[in-house]
């Protein structure tokens, strides 16, 4: 067993001198453990190179700040951010993808949270980057994610009166009525 | 000292006259007069917005108070239209996003897909897709350009570059057969090689084409009617274009040197040699002469993609995702069968998720596409650029006359199909 750890130690070392981005990653997830402590991040992968960690609403704002006003990997622009949904997570129906990257060290991190379709509440980064703000209210738009503390949290690209969140998997693109077309045939 | 001091005291005295006169009601204070605020709308369509989205203005005379953007009004849902296609239908929309560099857009997602999917595509196809990306930058950037030009009253510059770009519209035709929303390139490469006729006409359009910026330079960059329309017209610090996610040219105007053909190369960008050219106050002057410079380094690495063109095959051996040619699939059994799997959505993708950007021609274009698996994306997110920097546009213009809110909203290459998706 010890003779494994050893080994694969190993593996990951000669792992992270032919992959520096790897390697970047690693510096990268240790920062986070450092700063938020280990327990913060659950479902750490690194798909396609990018890291990717899971966190939990109640942190979000605290890790995004945090990361912001850090200066070793400097994590100071908001690519993206959007809402997610995957209806059959009981308890954590919705989700917010956000993007970070670091200009100075070209390093991304991506991170989720998940949460309730019942209680879809979140913290707003409103007044971390300006740039949240859209991308809030467009997350709100399609999928009725509040972002508490918002200041101006309505529609952005559907019209104001539309009573739904047209981008949650319940509402089918083709109209659901219909027989003639099914499913097979028609992608979802 | 004491003059001061007599100043000062006759200063009072003034004041506290005039107060009494106000509060009498006799003479209009400040307040009276703000209680006289104009609302303008900006759009929804209006010819110097150059796509459809409204500004509501507060103007005090021929300043600017406030003004609250409203856009979403060609919103087509991509986002929702594209987890119903399998991924070779969804280059047609992202043609709809920016149709300014429609080719940028078409090779983004194609390279999204590659990246999940893990395919490698060969050299030659990917010169031949910087080619195309870099001929849908320079004619991004002529619009922009030329428009900010006829905006600003000139409208001689506009009318000679369209010809150029008619004659780019003429080479991606003989590219992909479409002019506009183009459609170019296959998930694995290219659809088909360059003919010679295009490259004939490349070859000519490289030749003639820098006499002509070099004429559009002349007409404008030192103008003296120009540059007092747009130097210090709508800056913004380079903090503040970060805070506000800015990417592409109107960040670099800021004096950041940020630019993702370099900082996360894609498609053999790292085998060309070019410059980032940066600005300094983020005005609107810094935003056109980033882009005049952009398109001299465009044309820069034409030239090399041009004369440095690889031999071999233009798009990837990789059957189970790029079709078979049409003479194959009615001879030969395979080729049926892969073309009739790919139509029809069958192939196998991984499970996963992959986020992957491109320089588009206003800035960092990104995919964020999530797949279970199944023959559409689970999941896929745009990143426009434009959607994101625009919201600057209140604080960018407020204080300023409405003629410089114009000429700012021009310079920043808000393109309404990329910013309503």
């Amino acid at each position: 067993m010890a003779e494994n750890t050893e080994e694969s130690a190993a593996a990951q070392e000669t792992a992270a001198i032919q992959d520096p981005q790897a390697a970047k990653n690693a510096q990268l997830l240790a920062l986070l453990h450092r700063l938020f402590g280990a327990d913060a991040f659950t479902d750490v992968e690194e798909p396609y190179g990018m890291l990717t960690a899971t966190t939990t609403r109640e942190r979000i704002h605290e890790i995004i700040a945090g990361l912001q006003q850090e200066m070793e990997l400097q994590l100071h622009f908001l690519t993206t951010m959007c809402g997610i949904h995957y209806p059959e997570n009981e308890g954590k129906e919705l989700g917010m993808v956000y993007h970070v990257h670091s200009l100075v060290n070209n390093l991304r991190l991506r991170l989720k949270i998940y949460f309730p379709i019942a209680d879809p509440t979140v913290p707003t980064l409103t007044d971390l980057y300006a740039a949240a703000n859209w991308m809030e209210r467009e997350a709100y738009d399609f999928y009725g994610i509040i972002f508490t503390g918002h200041p101006n949290l309505i529609r952005i690209l559907n019209v104001e009166d539309m009573d739904y969140y047209p981008m949650r998997r319940e509402y089918a693109l083709e109209d659901g009525t219909r027989e003639d077309k099914t499913d097979l045939f028609f992608g979802r | 000292m004491a003059v001061n001091d007599t100043l000062e005291g006759t200063r009072k005295i003034v004041e506290s006259a005039q107060e009494q006169q106000h509060n009498s009601g006799l003479i209009p204070t400040l307040n009276d007069f703000s209680q006289e605020l104009t609302t303008l709308n900006l759009g929804p369509t209006h010819p110097a917005t150059h796509g459809i989205f409204q500004n509501i203005l507060q103007m005090d005379g021929e300043r600017i108070i406030s003004g609250v953007p409203t856009i979403g009004y060609i919103h087509r849902a991509f986002e929702k239209i594209a987890e119903r296609r399998p991924f070779y239908q969804i280059t047609p929309l992202t043609d709809r996003m920016n149709y300014c560099s429609s080719p940028i857009n078409n090779m983004g997602w194609h390279m999204t897909v590659e990246k999940l999917l893990g395919v490698t595509v060969p050299k030659r196809a990917q010169y031949m897709r910087v080619i195309a990306m870099e001929l849908a930058r320079i004619t991004d950037h002529l619009i922009c350009n030329s428009i900010l030009g006829v905006d600003t009253g000139a409208f001689t510059g506009f009318l000679y570059v369209f010809q150029e770009r008619e004659k780019v519209y003429e080479i991606y035709e003989e590219i992909c057969g479409a002019r506009l929303t183009t459609n170019m390139g296959r998930v694995g490469g290219m659809e088909r090689d360059f003919s010679d006729v295009a490259i004939q006409k490349l070859r000519d359009w490289l030749k003639t084409f820098p006499a002509v910026m070099k004429e559009f330079e002349t007409l404008f960059n030192r103008n003296r009617i120009f540059m007092d329309r747009v130097v210090n017209v709508g800056p913004i610090t380079a903090e503040k274009a970060l805070n506000y996610g800015f990417t592409g040219p109107n960040l670099r105007a800021a004096g950041v040197d940020y630019d993702v053909r370099v900082m996360n190369p894609y498609s053999s960008y790292e085998d060309f040699d070019f410059e980032i050219p940066i600005g300094t106050k983020g005005d609107t002057y810094d935003r056109f002469m980033v882009r005049n410079e952009e398109i001299w380094q465009s044309l820069r690495i034409i030239n090399q993609a041009l004369e440095n063109l690889p031999e071999g095959p233009f798009h990837a051996d990789a059957p189970h995702y790029y079709l078979p040619p049409k003479q194959a699939v009615y001879q030969n059994m395979e080729a049926l069968i892969y073309h009739f799997k790919i139509i029809m959505g069958e192939i196998e993708a991984p499970v996963g998720e992959v986020y992957h950007s491109v320089e588009g021609g206003n800035g960092e274009l990104g995919f964020y596409l999530v797949s279970d698996g199944g023959r559409t994306p689970y999941r896929l997110h745009f990143r426009r650029p434009c959607f994101i920097y625009y919201q600057a546009y209140p604080e960018m213009v407020v204080g300023s006359s409405l003629s410089d809110a114009i000429v700012t909203l021009s310079s920043m290459n808000v393109i309404a199909g990329e910013l309503d998706a």
